[in-house]
């Protein structure tokens, strides 16, 4: 039995080793690309080691006295039951041994805690289902979600490499550049975590708690939320991009040009097919984990669109005002389990989505069938 | 029969268990229904709070004649014992987590949401939120919070008193002196009543509700926990002082008696805390 | 011995005058009857949240999604995770204690027969509303065992329904531990001093300890989760000075605690089996005694080791990951004291005893990673993935449940008075031990490299050993219902038991028939 058992999990952990065309997986810690991550590696060596080291010990003891002291090899039985010394001696010795792990992992917890003296400050925000990333005094703040194809989740197509680890908007920092991060969260916790920066922290909605890392070489690292927080919790990746100082310079100011663009478009005048083509793809981005794709909806939880009263509805009441409870107010302010738009879309994303609900997913609004983003931008 | 309290009684089969099982099912089930705006919630909790009060009644009453009829010996009043004793630890248990709650949100997560650390400063969630106790947090506003001096004093005098005048009533049952007995259980039924009446007219006036934030929601947990307790120990009382006037006690054989009186010390130690905690510091 | 009720005694009948059918179990004042309906309760229990798991893992056997949708995939680990503890391996553990303890301690019975049923009557009512939550719209519970509002504010009217089922079990648990306590304390034979008292009798005093310390709270936890869900408080809610955090502060001070209740029970089966097939008294009975009651006191001083990555200020933290660690120290004077007893032995592997040897083994290895986790730094790359899936699989399953099937096989002779099938039994153990390395070892892989829990789909680098452990699962699954067969079959006949059943046995158990009689030591036996 026991030869068979053995010759069986070989078989399977050979087989499984041997596999090396595909070199994806991984036995351990991912490479380590922050101080912080390398001593954590290290240390996740040592206990390691140490773990391993006394398991040979002891289960060695133990299969030796399997092995010899059995009573079909003819061992008799003494009957001895205390021996007091030695007692004492095995409770001493791990007790070392734990205090000399206890030293080393004291001095890492210390550091990383240790926020002080930050080149730079990010807010995160965690949101069912996405992050949101406001660089503080730089005037840069946007949404990162999730950029594989729901087909690509579903079996539809081939999955990428980076599958369900990919963002549309990933975070850019400068490489070797302290960077502090502020975590709170908008509505359930969630947790921001970057194995190769030795980072996890919660976000926890109405709190702000914080954490750092430095990156130590360029490249683009990827984590995934850690806090359960929903149905798509399992697609709200973090992907962070560390480049050279110029190159961050640079992006920075793309992203403020982005933004300027995007609030340009409020002014202009835009027909109902450009909002409802520009509307599909901000629904597909926000609105489907929930509503679905199609507009149907998960009901009770999350109402469908299709047919639904809010959307096909008036919105503006006869002062101008948006009415309450109707569709503008609640794209801007949200209720329940449905987030607030206002902080996270900007005025035409907010008009294209509307009319998109209003004229596609089966509707078609005659009452305010189409909203401008100029009325939005006057409704915030 | 004297025999029988040789051996440790052990009952027969009893339907109180199922009973007990079916009250709770319909209590939980339709309490669900209730929460959940589902109509038919409400008379299953009525008929689950019947079964209950059915299944207390009766299965107290079997419990009150096995041990008039002298069923029970030393043995079983030592198990009577250990289970009550430890069925007041998991209640001094039950209200250590809101006790420390309450410790926790104003130690720890007030501070934090005030930003006493000076962590996030200009970042802060909640700006200009100080964390001075008592609050309704950064949101919300609290109006009046309580005044130790008043009823709660009042209260804390009530019940210590009651303390005191079930004492004096285990003395007279020790020494199997009557009046002193019934005397002293109808005063501290009677404080006790004094003391709900007193705490509900605090509530009536609170200008503060469940909803007001933390401060809210720890005291009328807490006080209302309590509440809840004093008026179990004062139903049990009045019981223990129906039972002492059909003769069921003597001076050896009242476990009864000082079960129901140890449950009344520890609602006044609990009102002690609460006291201090919730009303005064 | 004559009154209403003590009748029977006096003919030394066994079950005259009894209710027979099924009153003979709703009405049960004998621990034996109820040990059995705890014991099937548990095993049906631990059938069903296998079934969930099974589903989990085939939704994990490949990347994408296939069967099941996200959110059903969350009320699948959910309910699987609540299942397990508070339907399987708790009820299991309490089966045993009703069935041992006053034959290990030579009582007649438990301190309060009636409350005893009521225990065991109370669990069903909490196990409707478990699996009738997945019927109700919206679902079951999605928002995980640990229930951590906000998310479980926002679920639906499941929640509410598994909020009041663990009320019920925390009624069920608290009356059941006082009655065990209880029994303990007064209902020992003369001569059987505390020191005397067999290992099980000592780890199952420490655990009701433990309930009854650990349960009221989780019942505080989930009354402010019902208050916040519905009646406007602000426990959980930092709008109105409340804190999220909270919750898992006050659920982690019984969650803690919890997880030894479900391990002591298991470390006295073993202390119970070892002895007997290694035919050596067990070493340090006394440092045993001293080391659970330390594990017990320290288990409610190390709670926030699950909160590592909530951002506690610095001085919490190292409070923690030195507690935790040093609760790893009489855990392991344990496993020293358990290869002490096999030492010098004359040791035979029958089933129970495979089942112990693989638990020593596989357990510390649960034990190791603990403590891995227990490293703060190192906790922080490991909370929330598949490296603590491992762990407390190993702990709970190769050291909780794989010491529930050791005692099964160990005491089901003096139950039924068959033996078991010893070939099956070894089929079962070896298919077990085997398939629960395949299915948990790999995701102290996954878990390393970053792969986060309960989570429906993954990206691909974790394909192949996803792919291993669905397999493993689908064969650990599949070798349970061997398992059930075995008792089945040993129940319907088999070769019939001697009252001693294993040479090496000590204990009162022993001294009475097999199988054993509905009333046992009614006259106490004297214990030297
Ligand atoms: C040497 C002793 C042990 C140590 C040092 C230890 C340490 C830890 C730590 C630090 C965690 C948190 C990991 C994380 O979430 O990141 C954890 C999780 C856990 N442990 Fe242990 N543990 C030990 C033994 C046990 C035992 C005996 C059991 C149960 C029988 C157990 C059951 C669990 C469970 C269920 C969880 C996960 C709970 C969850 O998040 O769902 N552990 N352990
Ligand atoms: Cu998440
Ligand atoms: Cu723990």
């Amino acid at each position: 039995m026991n030869k068979k058992a053995i010759f069986f999990l070989s078989t399977i952990l050979g087989a499984t080793f041997a596999q090396n065309g595909n070199a994806a997986y991984e036995l351990n810690l991912r490479a380590p690309h922050s101080e912080i991550a390398h001593q954590i590696y290290d240390l996740h060596m040592l206990i390691v080691y140490v773990c391993l080291a006394i398991m040979v010990v002891v289960f060695g003891v133990m299969f030796y006295s399997i092995y010899k002291h059995r009573k079909s090899v003819g061992h008799e039985a003494s009957q001895f039951h205390e021996h007091h010394l030695l007692e004492v001696v095995w409770t001493i010795i791990p007790a070392v041994i734990l205090i000399a792990m206890a030293v080393p992992a004291t001095k890492t917890i210390l550091a990383m805690k240790d926020t002080s003296a930050a080149d730079m400050t990010v807010k995160v925000t965690g949101l069912q289902w996405k992050w949101e990333y406001d660089y503080i005094g730089k005037d840069v703040k946007f949404i990162s979600n999730l950029a594989t194809t729901q087909d690509q989740i579903h079996g539809k197509s081939e999955k990428g490499e980076n599958y369900l680890l990919e963002v549309d908007n990933p975070m850019v920092v400068p490489v070797g550049k302290k960077v502090r991060v502020l975590l709170t969260a908008n509505d359930v916790i969630h947790s921001w975590s970057m194995p190769s920066f030795g980072v996890k922290q919660d976000a926890i909605p109405g709190f702000i708690k914080e954490t750092w890392f430095r990156a130590d070489a360029p490249g683009t690292y990827r984590g995934q939320c850690s806090e359960l927080c929903g149905q798509a919790h399992g697609f709200m990746p973090i992907v962070v991009e560390a480049v050279s100082e110029e190159k961050y310079a640079a992006w920075i100011e793309t992203k403020k040009a982005e933004a300027a663009a995007g609030a340009a478009g409020s002014d202009k005048e835009w027909t109902k097919e450009d909002l409802i083509a520009n509307g599909k793809t901000v629904y597909e981005k926000n609105c489907a984990v929930c509503h679905q794709a199609n507009g149907a909806g998960l009901p009770p939880a999350f109402p469908a669109m299709t047919g639904s009263k809010v959307a096909l509805g008036a919105m503006w009441g006869a002062d101008g005002k948006y009415l309450k409870d109707s569709h503008v107010d609640r794209l801007l302010n949200g209720k329940g389990v449905m987030p607030a738009w206002k902080a996270q879309l900007n005025d035409v994303e907010i008009a294209s989505v509307i009319t998109y609900e209003r004229q596609a997913l089966g509707n078609a609004a005659t009452v305010d069938p189409i909203v401008q983003p100029s009325q939005i931008k006057a409704a915030r | 029969m004297s025999q029988s309290t040789k051996s440790y009684f052990l009952p027969g089969p009893s339907f109180w268990p199922l009973i007990a099982s079916i009250s709770l099912f319909l209590l939980a089930g339709g309490f669900s229904m209730s929460l959940n705006k589902i109509a038919m919630g409400t008379p299953l909790m009525v008929a689950g709070g019947i079964a209950l009060a059915y299944l207390l009644f009766g299965w107290f009453k079997e419990v009150i004649e096995e041990s008039v009829s002298k069923h029970y010996n030393k043995q079983v009043d030592k198990s009577f014992r250990w289970g009550m004793g430890f069925f007041i630890f998991s209640e001094v248990m039950f209200f250590f987590g809101f006790f420390g709650a309450l410790f926790y949100a104003r130690n720890v997560s007030l501070p934090w949401l005030a930003d006493a650390h000076g962590l996030t400063g200009a970042h802060a969630v909640w700006q200009n939120f100080s964390a001075a106790w008592p609050t309704a947090g950064p949101s919300l506003k609290l109006e009046g919070a309580m005044k130790p001096w008043g009823l709660p004093a009042i209260n804390t005098l009530l019940l210590l008193t009651s303390g005191v005048t079930l004492t004096w009533a285990h003395w007279g049952l020790m020494k199997n002196k009557r009046n002193q007995i019934i005397i002293g259980l109808a005063l501290t039924i009677a404080l006790g009543a004094a003391f709900m009446y007193l705490q509900y007219t605090e509530y009536a006036e609170a200008a503060f509700t469940i909803k007001s934030g933390i401060y809210g929601a720890t005291f009328y947990m807490l006080t209302g926990f309590h509440g809840l307790h004093v008026t179990m120990g004062t139903i049990m009382l009045a019981i223990i002082l129906f039972r002492v006037l059909k003769g069921h006690f003597d001076s050896h054989d009242h476990f009864g008696f000082e079960a129901v009186a140890w449950y009344w010390h520890f609602v006044d130690v609990v009102w002690l805390f609460l006291f201090i905690f919730v009303y005064w510091l | 011995m004559s009154s209403t009720t003590t009748t029977h005694d006096a003919h030394g009948h066994d079950d005259h005058g009894h209710p027979t059918g099924l009153m003979r179990w709703v009405k049960s004042t004998n621990h034996k009857d109820i040990g059995t309906m705890y014991l099937w309760f548990s095993f049906t229990m631990f059938l069903f949240a296998g079934a969930l798991a099974m589903g989990i893992r085939a939704e994990l056997f490949q990347p994408g999604l296939q069967f099941i949708k996200p959110e059903v995939f969350n009320q699948l680990t959910t309910l699987h995770g609540l299942i397990m503890i508070f339907g399987a391996i708790m009820p299991a553990f309490v089966g045993f204690a009703n069935w041992q303890v006053p034959l290990m301690i030579g009582a007649p019975d438990m301190a309060f027969p009636r409350l005893n049923n009521m225990s065991f009557w109370l669990l069903i009512p909490a196990a409707i509303l478990l699996l009738a939550s997945f019927f109700v719209p919206g679902g079951a519970a999605a928002g995980g065992w640990t229930m951590y509002p906000p998310l479980s504010v926002q679920g639906g009217m499941s929640v509410d329904m598994s909020i009041f089922a663990l009320h019920i079990l925390g009624v069920s648990s608290i009356v059941g531990s006082i009655n065990i306590i209880t029994t303990i304390f007064n209902m020992r034979a003369p001569g059987m001093t505390l020191m005397k008292m067999p290992m099980f009798v000592w780890t199952w005093l420490i655990t009701a300890y433990l309930l009854i310390a650990a349960m009221p709270v989780l019942a505080g936890a989930l009354t402010m989760l019902i208050t916040d869900r519905h009646f406007g408080t602000h426990f959980f809610n930092a709008a109105g000075g409340g804190d999220p955090v909270l919750f898992q502060h006050v659920f982690w001070f019984f969650g803690h605690p919890e997880v030894y209740i479900m391990i002591l029970p298991a470390f006295g089966i073993l202390s119970t089996i070892i002895p007997t097939f290694a035919r050596k008294p067990l070493f340090g009975y006394a440092s045993m005694v001293y080391a659970t009651a330390a594990i017990a006191v320290l288990s409610f001083v190390v709670w926030a080791h699950h909160m590592f990555t909530t951002g506690m200020p610095v001085a919490g933290q190292l409070f923690f990951m030195y507690s935790t660690m040093l609760i790893s120290v009489p855990t392991g004077v344990k496993v020293f004291n358990w290869l002490a007893t096999m030492w010098k032995g004359s040791m035979t592997f029958e089933t129970p005893m495979l089942f112990s040897v693989a638990v020593v083994f596989l357990f510390t290895i649960g034990g190791f990673s603990g403590l891995v986790c227990a490293i703060l730094p190192v906790d922080i790359q490991l909370q929330d993935t598949y490296y603590v899936v491992a762990h407390f699989h190993y702990v709970l399953f190769s050291g909780a449940a794989m010491s529930i099937m050791g005692g099964v096989y160990y005491w089901i002779p003096k139950w039924t008075g068959h033996m078991y099938d010893e070939t099956l039994g070894k089929w079962h153990f070896w298919l077990t031990t085997i398939a629960f390395n395949v299915t948990f070892f790999p995701m102290h892989f996954t878990g390393l490299a970053g792969m986060p829990r309960r989570i429906p789909d993954y990206s691909q680098q974790f394909a192949e050993f996803n792919m291993i452990s669905s397999l493993g699962a689908f064969a650990l699954g599949l070798s349970q219902l061997l398992f059930l067969y075995v008792v089945i079959k040993c129940i319907r006949g088999g070769a019939k038991a001697t009252n001693q059943v294993w040479d090496g046995a000590q204990g009162l158990e022993w001294t009475v028939a097999s199988p054993a009689p509905f009333h046992t030591f009614e006259t106490p036996p004297q214990v030297k």
